[in-house]
């Protein structure tokens, strides 16, 4: 198992691990945004799909995910690391003694308070939510029972079910349309398209239109339409072409 | 009682008092002179008129109520010395139990307030999560924004009910930092007096 072609799929970034490293470095990629936990999982998840516990890769991991732990760390506390990371040790001294100094004080401060309690034992006053009615920020209008009761009822409701049908389109095959067009055609010369694939579905009635595209390509039958949205009338090519010779051999 | 109520006289101020002392008695909290004013519809020096007569009615030794001037408005509290009774009857859940971490937090909250829990717990050198919402679930601090930039951390500072617990007339009543503790040089000092110890 090679760590850093672990693959990722975090909200920040996708891709393989070296990669997210590579960013990460070249300050491409903003190291507050990822999220360090989703890493370890995806590591944990690939460890656990094996049999046995690959220690060298775990090694690695822990190097690694430590090191972005800190820089992001180091990140997200930039003063932090300014005071810290880059003093001089009697600078740092100094540093420490006013955090403790300020520390001091602040537990001098607390005791202050704790004494002040002391004294101030026998206060006793009326304590509860303001009932300041200070802005309203806006008047309900007078409301009826009975609209509560049918909000409440309208929550209370089964949602209706999801329909699922679009996730189950089927395709009839044109085949099928060609071979019942055919057949049509077999007992009359003309027919209506209309009439011909009324009472089917939307995608039943389009794969029949293909089919029929299909047909007056071949040359099987000629289409008229007197007008856009007008019935589209079928009309057997092969019999107009008798027609005409029977005519003309008459 | 030296003094009788003056309740019987009809003086325009007085009326007002009574209105005053009205308000008093049905808040739960402070009530500033300009809170005060507004809901009187009356002039803010008459208000203030109006109040000293009634701090000096309900002063402590001569009413079981004693008008006080605290947290930056003025509220009525029971007289101490009815405290013993008050305490049999009455809880106070707000300062009861405040642990030394809470006391702690709580002085950083009213000193440096607003600040973030980071900033508590740079201080204190511990983390702060708990405590910090301890002193919110007591009301003694609450959220005050956040600090700059994307996802800055929530701001604390302390509230009117601190005050009003603490006593405090405002939180400028509270001593100053400088008259407490050491100095960064005492301090400083004694760390290096450690530091010279140290084996080499």
């Amino acid at each position: 198992m090679i760590v850093r072609e672990l693959e990722l799929d975090l909200d920040a970034f996708e891709g393989p691990f070296d990669l997210l490293l590579t960013l990460v470095l070249k300050e491409e990629l903003d190291l507050a945004e990822v999220d360090v936990a989703g890493i370890v999982l995806a590591f944990v998840e690939r460890l656990a799909e094996r049999e046995e516990l690959d220690l060298e890769a775990c090694g690695e991991f822990l190097v690694l995910v430590a090191a972005l732990l800190e820089l992001k760390a180091r990140g997200l506390f930039p003063e932090e690391d300014a005071e810290l990371s880059e003093l001089e040790p009697d600078e740092a001294a100094e540093e420490l003694a006013r955090r403790l100094a300020e520390y001091r004080r602040a537990k001098e401060a607390a005791a202050w308070l704790a004494e002040r309690l002391e004294a101030e034992q026998d206060r006793f006053f009326r304590l509860g939510p303001a009932p300041l009615a200070h802005r309203p920020a806006r008047r309900l209008a007078p409301q009826e029972v009975e609209s509560l009761a049918a909000a409440l009822r309208a929550l209370a409701a089964e949602p209706p079910q999801v329909s699922l049908a679009h996730l189950e389109l089927r395709f009839p095959p044109v085949a099928q349309f060609l071979e019942r067009f055919r057949a049509v055609l077999r007992r009359r010369r003309v027919f209506d398209l209309d009439a011909e694939v009324e009472g089917m579905s939307r995608i039943e009635q389009a794969v029949a239109f293909l089919a029929l595209l299909e047909l007056r390509r071949g040359g099987e039958v000629a289409l008229e339409q007197s007008a856009p949205f007008a019935p589209i009338r079928v009309r057997k090519a092969a019999e107009e072409r008798r027609e005409e010779w029977t005519a003309r051999s008459a | 009682m030296d003094r009788p109520l003056r309740l019987i006289t009809a003086s325009p101020v007085d009326r007002l008092a009574r209105t005053v002392e009205a308000l008093l008695v049905v808040a739960s909290q402070p009530l500033s002179v300009d809170e005060l004013t507004e809901a009187c519809n009356d002039d803010g020096e008459r208000v203030r008129t109006a109040l000293g007569l009634l701090a000096e009615r309900y002063a402590e030794g001569r009413s079981g109520i004693v008008l006080e001037h605290v947290a930056g408005g003025w509220a009525f509290r029971a007289s101490r010395e009815a405290a013993e009774a008050c305490g049999r009857l009455f809880e106070r859940p707000v300062e009861r139990g405040l642990s030394a971490a809470a006391l702690e937090t709580l002085a950083i909250v009213a000193y440096l307030g607003p600040v973030s829990r980071p900033e508590i717990a740079r201080i204190r050198g511990v983390a702060a999560d708990s405590v910090v919402a301890g002193l919110v679930e007591r009301g003694l601090i609450a959220e005050a924004g956040r600090e700059d930039g994307i996802a800055g951390a929530i701001r604390y500072r302390s509230t009117p009910l601190f005050e009003r617990v603490f006593g405090l007339d405002s939180l400028s009543a509270l001593p100053r930092l400088d008259d407490l503790g050491e100095s960064t040089e005492q301090i400083r000092e004694r760390l290096e007096s450690v530091a010279e110890r140290r084996p080499a």
